[in-house]
C-alpha cells in the first residue's frame, strides 16, 4: 500500500479516447486498457467495502483521494470519513405550506454536493401540483417554467432520500454498497457500487440518481470540504443520492438545502432530541409522509406548519 | 486421454464445414465485432449513450436478460417429458435442450454486465471475496441460481456428450438425479428473475404476485418455440433424424403453457381495470397509452394478438401438426414473448417513474448494436456446441478407442 | 444542549447604520462589542474547544431590516414635531407606504408608539424594541410566535445542534404588507431526453 503513485485518471482516460479515436475502434482488447498498470490499480481494484475497512485503511484511501482530486481541480481538498455521530437520528421536515416552488435548495444542492452539470444531476426534484388536488404525483411535474413562483393555485412538493429506515434500496443491493448507517442516513460506498441501478428501479421515490457520464462538476467554486460517503467526486457508473449533506451534518452544520430555502420550509435535525426542530414538529404538526403504504418509515416529514 | 482427443476432435468438426455453415458463422462473427465496437464506446462514454435514464433506470439489456432466462429454463420442458415419462423421442433432442440452456445463460451474464456501471466489480458480490448482500438481495439470489444452473447443464451435457464420444453408456444412478435436480432449478432460475421484480412494492406494475407464475407459463412458450424451428434446421442441415412425434408434443406442451399464460395476463388485467386504483396507470399506458405517450401500444398490442393467434394454431390439432402454421405459431410465440418479456414488462413496470413522470424509452443503436452482438455471441456458442453434438449422438464423432459394448 | 429563550437573543449589531451611535445604542453598542470582543479572545485561546463559547448562549438575529436612513425615528420626531394621535391618510411622508395588514382596524401607531418614537407599542401599553418586535407580531400571530421560538416557523440557519442564525419576523415578512411576493424560480430541470452526450 503506498500512495507514491497517484494515478493520472483524466489525463490517461482522454489519451486512451482520443487514441480510440484515431486508432481505430475494433479493438476488443481495449477495454482492458482502462485496467492500468499503474501500482495504485491493484490497491485500488481490491479496495474493500468501506464498512470493513479499518481506520488505518481509510487514511490512506482518504489520502490517496485528496492528491488525486487536487491533481484533477487544482485545489487542496479534505475528504472526511467520519462515522455516524452517536446519539442521533437525523431526521429532515418540511413544511409544504411555506414551498414557493423556487428551486433554491435544488441548486443550493447542486452548489455544496458537486454535483454533475453535464450530465444534469439533480438530488432534489421540485414538484409541482394543483394546489385543489393535494399531493398527487401523477398530477405531478418538476419542469415548470413560470415566470414567478409560486403559480396560482399551485402548490410545491421537493422530493429528495427520504432516509428511509426500511429503506427498500439498501435491501436490494447486491453488495452492501448503500447501508443505513447508525445516525439514519442512508449512504453510498461509490469505490463499492456495480452500478447495476437495482436501488433506482427499489427506490419509491425517484431519490437515486445514476452516473450515465462521468460527472463534471463546476470547476470553478468547487467544494473541497467532502466527504467519502458523501459529496466527494465521484465517477461514472455509480449511483449518488442526497446524504443529508454527511460532510457538513456530522460536523454540527445544517444541510445546503437548509440553508438556501428563502421561506424557511425546510427543518433538519436530531430526532433522539426532544429539543430539536424536527422532535416539535412531530409532536405539534399534522405530518404526512410520502407512499406511507409501502413500510419505508422515512425520516422525511412533511407538514403544513 | 480420450478427453484431449475429444477436445482436438471438437476443434475440427468447428472447423470443418459447408460454406452456408462457414456463411452463418462469419455473419455472427461480424455482429458480435459491431457488438463490441459498441461496447467498447459504451465503455469509454458511459451508459449515456443508451436510451436508459434515472426516469427509466432499465431498459433493453435487462428485458432481453430476463426473455432469456425464460428461454434457458425453458430446457425443463423437455426434460420433464423425456425423464418422467420415458418418452423416447423427446429424450434424444434434450441434450439440445440442455446446450440451448447453456448459450442463453451465457447470453444473459452478457447482458448483465453490459448493463452494468462497472463490470470489473463484480467480484464484489463473491462470497467472502466482496460482501454479497445475501439473502437480502434477489439479484444474489439470481447470481446464485443461474451459475448453479449453468453449471448443472453445462456438466449434464458435457458427461452425456462425453460418454457418447467413448460409446460408453452414461451411469444413469448418476445422470437421472441430476436431471430431475435441474427441473427445479429451471422453475427457481425463472421464478428468482420474477422475484427481483416482483419484490419492489416502488413499481406496482411488478409488485402482483401473479408475476412469476406468468414468467414460468411465457417461458414454457417462448423456449420451445426457438428449439421447435431449431429442430427443423438440424433435420435439414444434418442428417440428424428428430420425429415429429417429438416436435407435435413438445407444441401440444406449449398450447397448455400458452393458455394458462393468457388466463394470467387477464387475471392480471381483470383486477388492475376493475379495482382503478391509481397503480392502472401502468396497465393503460402499456394497453392504451397515457397522457400522449403512445409508442408501446403497438407492440403491446401485437404481442397479445400474437400470443392468442399463436395458442389457436396450437390448441387445434390440425394447425399444429402442419409445419407451415406450426412455424408460424412459433414465429409468433417468439416475438410475443420477446416483447412480453422486453417491452412489455420492463418499460410499462419503470413507466410512469416513481413520481409520476413519463419518460418514453426507446433503446438506442448502441443498445441495439450491443444486444445483437450479444444474441450472436450466444447463437455462436449454441452452433458450434451443435456442431461438435449432432455428430457424436448420431455416432459420427466418436473416440478412436474400440468401446466395450462394440465388442 | 442549548435552549432557546427568547430574552436570550444576543444582539449583534453591524455597524453599517449611519446613525448607530445615537444615544438610544451608545450603551448596547458598547456591551455588544465588548462582548463579541471578548469572545473572540476567548474563541483565539481555547482554539480547541469545537463552538465559540458565545455561540452556546443562545441564538443570533441580525439587526431589524430598516430601510436606509430611517431610523432612529426621534431623528424626525422630535419634539419640535408633536405627534397627532388622529387616525388618518400619511400625505407628508411615508404616503410610499400602503398598509396591507389588517388596515381596516389599525394604523401606524397601533404599533408604533406615539410617546416614544423609536420604539414599537404593545397592546397594553409596554414599549419594547425593534430588535424584539416578534414580541408585536405574537400578539395576534400567536401559534407562529411559538413556533418561530422552536425554530420551526421561519428560517434558521448554523447548527443544527448549536448556535442557530434566527431572522426577525419582519426580515422576511414586510411588517406592513406581509404577503410574500411571488419570485423567478431557478432554472427547470432537464428532462430525461434532454440528457445526451455533448461532444
Amino acid at each position: 500500500m503506498t500512495d507514491k503513485h497517484t494515478p493520472k485518471t483524466t489525463t490517461k482516460a482522454c489519451s486512451r479516447r482520443s487514441f480510440l479515436k484515431t486508432a481505430g475502434k475494433a479493438l476488443p482488447a481495449v477495454p482492458l486498457l482502462s485496467m492500468q498498470t499503474e501500482a495504485g490499480f491493484l490497491e485500488r481494484f481490491f479496495q474493500k467495502n468501506f464498512k470493513e475497512l479499518s481506520t488505518r485503511e481509510k487514511d490512506q484511501i482518504v489520502k490517496r483521494l485528496e492528491q488525486e482530486y487536487e491533481k484533477e481541480y487544482g485545489k487542496k481538498f479534505t475528504v472526511g470519513a467520519e462515522p455516524a455521530l452517536k446519539g442521533v437520528q437525523f431526521a429532515y421536515a418540511l413544511d409544504l405550506s411555506r414551498c414557493i416552488g423556487c428551486r433554491k435548495c435544488v441548486y443550493g444542492c447542486v452548489t455544496e454536493n458537486n454535483l454533475s452539470i453535464d450530465p444534469q444531476i439533480h438530488w432534489i426534484r421540485v414538484l409541482e401540483m394543483d394546489e385543489e388536488e393535494g399531493v398527487n404525483l401523477h398530477n405531478a411535474t418538476p419542469y415548470y417554467n413560470h415566470k414567478k413562483v409560486p403559480a396560482e393555485g399551485k402548490a410545491y412538493m421537493p422530493v429528495q432520500c427520504q432516509h428511509c429506515r426500511n429503506a427498500p434500496c439498501t435491501k436490494v443491493c447486491p453488495v452492501q454498497a448503500t447501508w443505513l448507517d447508525d445516525d439514519g442516513i442512508v449512504v453510498i460506498d461509490y469505490d463499492w457500487c456495480i452500478g447495476c441501478r437495482y436501488c433506482i428501479a427499489a427506490c419509491p421515490y425517484g431519490a437515486r440518481h445514476f452516473n450515465w457520464a462521468k460527472p463534471k462538476p463546476k470547476r470553478e467554486g468547487i467544494n473541497t470540504n467532502t466527504h467519502y460517503l458523501g459529496n466527494r467526486p465521484r465517477m461514472k457508473g455509480v449511483v449518488e443520492k442526497c446524504t443529508f449533506c454527511v460532510q457538513r451534518t456530522r460536523k454540527g452544520k445544517y444541510p445546503a438545502c437548509v440553508e438556501a430555502c428563502p421561506v424557511g420550509a425546510r427543518k433538519f435535525g436530531n430526532l433522539l432530541d426532544p429539543e430539536s426542530e424536527v422532535s416539535y414538529i412531530l409532536k405539534h404538526k399534522r405530518v404526512f409522509i410520502l407512499k406511507e403504504e409501502l413500510n419505508t418509515q422515512p425520516k422525511f416529514y412533511y407538514f403544513y406548519g | 486421454m480420450y478427453f484431449i482427443e475429444f477436445i482436438k476432435g471438437s476443434v475440427k468438426q468447428v472447423t470443418t464445414g459447408n460454406k452456408y455453415y462457414w456463411a452463418w458463422v462469419v455473419f455472427l462473427c461480424l455482429l458480435i465485432v459491431i457488438g463490441t465496437i459498441a461496447y467498447i464506446n459504451q465503455m469509454v462514454s458511459g451508459l449515456l449513450v443508451t436510451s436508459m435514464r434515472d426516469q427509466v433506470p432499465w431498459g433493453m439489456y435487462i428485458g432481453n436478460f430476463t426473455f432469456l432466462v425464460g428461454v434457458a429454463a425453458a430446457a425443463v420442458v423437455l426434460v420433464i417429458p423425456a425423464y418422467i415419462y420415458n418418452w423416447g423421442p423427446i429424450k434424444e433432442i434434450v441434450i439440445f435442450g440442455e446446450l440451448l440452456a447453456i448459450s442463453a445463460i451465457i447470453m444473459c451474464i452478457g447482458f448483465v454486465v453490459v448493463d452494468v456501471g462497472h463490470p470489473e466489480r463484480v467480484w464484489h458480490m463473491l462470497p467472502l471475496l466482496g460482501t454479497m448482500n445475501f439473502p437480502s438481495s434477489l439479484l444474489c439470489w439470481d447470481v446464485v441460481v443461474l451459475n448453479m444452473y449453468f453449471l448443472l447443464n453445462f456438466s449434464i451435457a458435457t458427461y452425456l456428450l462425453y460418454k457418447a464420444f467413448m460409446r460408453e453408456d452414461y451411469n444413469h444412478k448418476l445422470v437421472t438425479p441430476l436431471v430431475l435436480f435441474s427441473i427445479p432449478m429451471a422453475v427457481s432460475i425463472h421464478t428468482v428473475t420474477a422475484f427481483l421484480y416482483n419484490g419492489l412494492a416502488a413499481r406496482p406494475f411488478w409488485n402482483a404476485s401473479i408475476l412469476a407464475p406468468r414468467f414460468l407459463a411465457s417461458a414454457f412458450c417462448s423456449g420451445p418455440a426457438i428449439m421447435i424451428i431449431l429442430f427443423q434446421v438440424l433435420r435439414k442441415t444434418t442428417k440428424f433424424k428428430i420425429k415429429d412425434e417429438a416436435i407435435w408434443k413438445v407444441a401440444e406442451l406449449m398450447a397448455y403453457a400458452m393458455g394458462f399464460n393468457l388466463f394470467l395476463l387477464i387475471a392480471e388485467v381483470f383486477k388492475e381495470f376493475y379495482s382503478d386504483t391509481h397503480h392502472l396507470v401502468h396497465t393503460k399506458f402499456m394497453l392504451f397509452g397515457y397522457h400522449g405517450h403512445h409508442n408501446i401500444v403497438m407492440f403491446t398490442w401485437f404481442a397479445i394478438f400474437a400470443s392468442v393467434a399463436a395458442f389457436i394454431i396450437f390448441v387445434i390439432p390440425s394447425t399444429r401438426k402442419n409445419f407451415l402454421t406450426l412455424n408460424v405459431g412459433c414465429i409468433l410465440i417468439y416475438f410475443g414473448v420477446y416483447i412480453e418479456k422486453g417491452v412489455g414488462l420492463i418499460i410499462p413496470g419503470l413507466t410512469p417513474d416513481v413520481l409520476g413522470e413519463i419518460y418514453e424509452y426507446t433503446p438506442s443503436n448502441t443498445e441495439i448494436f450491443v444486444s445483437m452482438g450479444i444474441f450472436s455471441l450466444g447463437f455462436l456458442i449454441f452452433t458450434l456446441m451443435m456442431k461438435v453434438a449432432v455428430p457424436i449422438t448420431r455416432g459420427e464423432f466418436h473416440s478412436s478407442r474400440v468401446s466395450v459394448s462394440q465388442e | 444542549m442549548y435552549f432557546f429563550r427568547p430574552d436570550q437573543i444576543s444582539y449583534k449589531m453591524i455597524l453599517k447604520h449611519r446613525n448607530i451611535f445615537s444615544s438610544f445604542w451608545g450603551a448596547r453598542i458598547f456591551i455588544v462589542v465588548s462582548i463579541l470582543i471578548s469572545s473572540l479572545l476567548l474563541t483565539s485561546f481555547s482554539a480547541d474547544t469545537d463552538e465559540p463559547s458565545s455561540d452556546k448562549l443562545g441564538v443570533q438575529v441580525p439587526p431589524p431590516p430598516f430601510s436606509e436612513d430611517i431610523f432612529p425615528c426621534s431623528d424626525c420626531h422630535d419634539e419640535e414635531q408633536p405627534t397627532n394621535p388622529n387616525r388618518r391618510e400619511l400625505e407628508e411622508e411615508h404616503e410610499d407606504l400602503v398598509l396591507k395588514h389588517d388596515e381596516e382596524n389599525r394604523w401606524c401607531l397601533d404599533c408604533h408608539s406615539p410617546i416614544d418614537r423609536d420604539s414599537l407599542r404593545l397592546a397594553n401599553g409596554t414599549h419594547i424594541g425593534f430588535e424584539v418586535s416578534y414580541k408585536l407580531c405574537g400578539q395576534c400571530h400567536g401559534p407562529k410566535l411559538r413556533d418561530w421560538k422552536a425554530g420551526v416557523h421561519g428560517k434558521r440557519t448554523g447548527s443544527w445542534n448549536g448556535a442557530k442564525q434566527y431572522l426577525l419576523c419582519a426580515h422576511c415578512h414586510n411588517p406592513h404588507q406581509p404577503a410574500f411576493k411571488p419570485i423567478t424560480p431557478l432554472p427547470a430541470p432537464f428532462r430525461p431526453s434532454e440528457i445526451r452526450l455533448n461532444k
